[in-house]
């Protein structure tokens, strides 16, 4: 790693004056971007670490019915008390290895958004709020491509606002290397229609996939997929697998989503 | 350089740091504690894990100044002051659950954070529990079968005996 400084707020007023140093960078829970900074893919001037910003966990269910996760709210952390949403808790449960989720956040993976992450596709399949320090960001117009987001310079993810659906499943094809989706395909069922998001398949990172929406809304059953299907252009290639395989992984994954959501 | 301050096995531990001294290293090099391996330092291998608070982190993919305060536990931490293995630790020893031994620091305190959680684990969930800790002597049977010992469950029907 090359050197840098470090801070640690404990306050997130501190935090947002910290990132408008130059070149900070604001550290999560770091189970990304730390094996980024030896692999010398990043270098920051200054980190400044979230980790003791006692505002930014935890969970909490809004007026309007809502979970609420706070964006320093570790796997670990969700997987245990999200129950009112099981199936984001079950994603949780199931993020890389039980020290990652010790010390990974929401805020943190979502704010990378690696295009194999599984938190994206919740966020994106459930149709939730990110929150900032600045803003509210619809998930619509939060993930911008692959490790890339509507975020600004020093904004800072604060709460994830996640609308609870009537079913709901997400389904990962790991890697089992690496844990993280080779695909994962979220399906969540609302009054207004159903949404389907896929991580790990495209180029351009987390996207819904709006033909298996409208089948699966007109009819929520896994023959409602029958016959729809995605081309492997623009979607992953590499060692672990083929475009064309992944897209036809994304099929195999929607339809288990919609079997196992009931 | 700043400072760090924090609890590592009950004592009062101090030190100077950069900001990129991680947390394993701080553990080792600073205060000497080199029961705390580093196998691959990518965060795979599981070989640095170490309790923070109570939880299983993996030190090498933490940075120390985020330790600032807190307690930690190491596999120095385990033993009884007088020698005295710890019931994982022991149980280790009597099912042959290691052979380099590289790996075994991160087990024990793995396995620990896991009959914390869960006292009584299946085979199942002792499995799927130690994925992110990788040993490449002993095919984890006998890991898995001295976790489940130390447990207080019978060990007589677990596979490749």
């Amino acid at each position: 790693m090359y050197a840098f400084e470090i801070d640690r707020p404990m306050t997130l007023a501190d935090a947002v004056k910290a990132l408008g140093a130059e070149e900070a960078q604001a550290l999560g829970g770091g189970q990304t971007l730390i094996p980024a900074l030896k692999a010398r893919l990043a270098a920051p001037a200054r980190l400044v670490s979230l980790s003791g910003i006692a505002g930014l966990k935890g969970i909490c269910t809004a007026d309007d019915g809502a979970l609420c996760i706070g964006g320093g709210t570790t796997h670990a952390e969700v997987a245990a008390g999200a129950g009112a949403y099981p199936a984001l808790a079950a994603l949780a449960a199931n993020i890389g290895d039980p020290a990652v989720r010790n010390r990974g956040t929401i805020g943190g993976s979502l704010a990378n958004n690696d295009p194999s992450a599984c938190y994206p596709a919740a966020v994106l399949g459930s149709g939730a709020t990110v929150v900032t320090t600045n803003r509210k960001i619809a998930a619509d117009d939060f993930f911008e491509g692959m490790f890339t987001t509507a975020l600004e310079d020093g904004e800072i993810i604060t709460e994830v606002r996640f609308p609870v659906p009537a079913a709901a499943s997400y389904q990962k094809f790991e890697q089992p290397a690496s844990r993280f989706a080779l695909v994962g395909v979220f399906v969540a069922k609302y009054a207004e229609g159903v949404r389907v998001a896929v991580t790990g398949a495209s180029e351009e990172g987390v996207f819904r996939w709006s033909e298996a929406e409208a089948a699966l809304t007109a009819r929520f059953t896994p023959d409602a997929l029958e016959g729809l299907s995605l081309s492997g252009e623009g979607m992953i290639s590499d060692l672990h697998g083929s475009g064309a395989y992944r897209a036809h992984l994304v099929g195999v994954m929607t339809r288990r989503a919609v079997a196992a959501a009931g | 350089m700043p400072e760090v301050s924090m609890t590592v096995n009950g004592k009062p531990a101090k030190g100077q740091i950069e900001g990129r001294t991680l947390l394993v290293d701080f553990l080792r090099d600073t205060l000497g504690l080199t029961g705390t391996h580093v196998g691959c330092d990518t965060s795979q291998c599981g070989a640095c894990v170490v309790h923070v608070d109570g939880r299983a982190v993996k030190a090498c993919t933490m940075f120390a100044a985020e330790a600032e305060g807190a307690e930690v536990r190491t596999i120095e931490g385990m033993a009884e002051p007088d020698g005295t293995l710890h019931p994982i630790q022991q149980a280790f020893q009597d099912h042959h659950g290691l052979q380099c031994g590289f790996c075994t620091p991160g087990m024990v305190m793995s396995a620990a954070a896991l009959l914390a959680e869960n006292p009584t684990p299946s085979e199942a969930e002792i499995r799927d529990y130690l994925e992110g800790n990788i040993c490449r002597c002993t095919g984890y049977h006998n890991i898995v079968k001295a976790i489940l010992a130390a447990s207080g469950q019978d060990v007589s029907r677990i596979a490749a005996e």
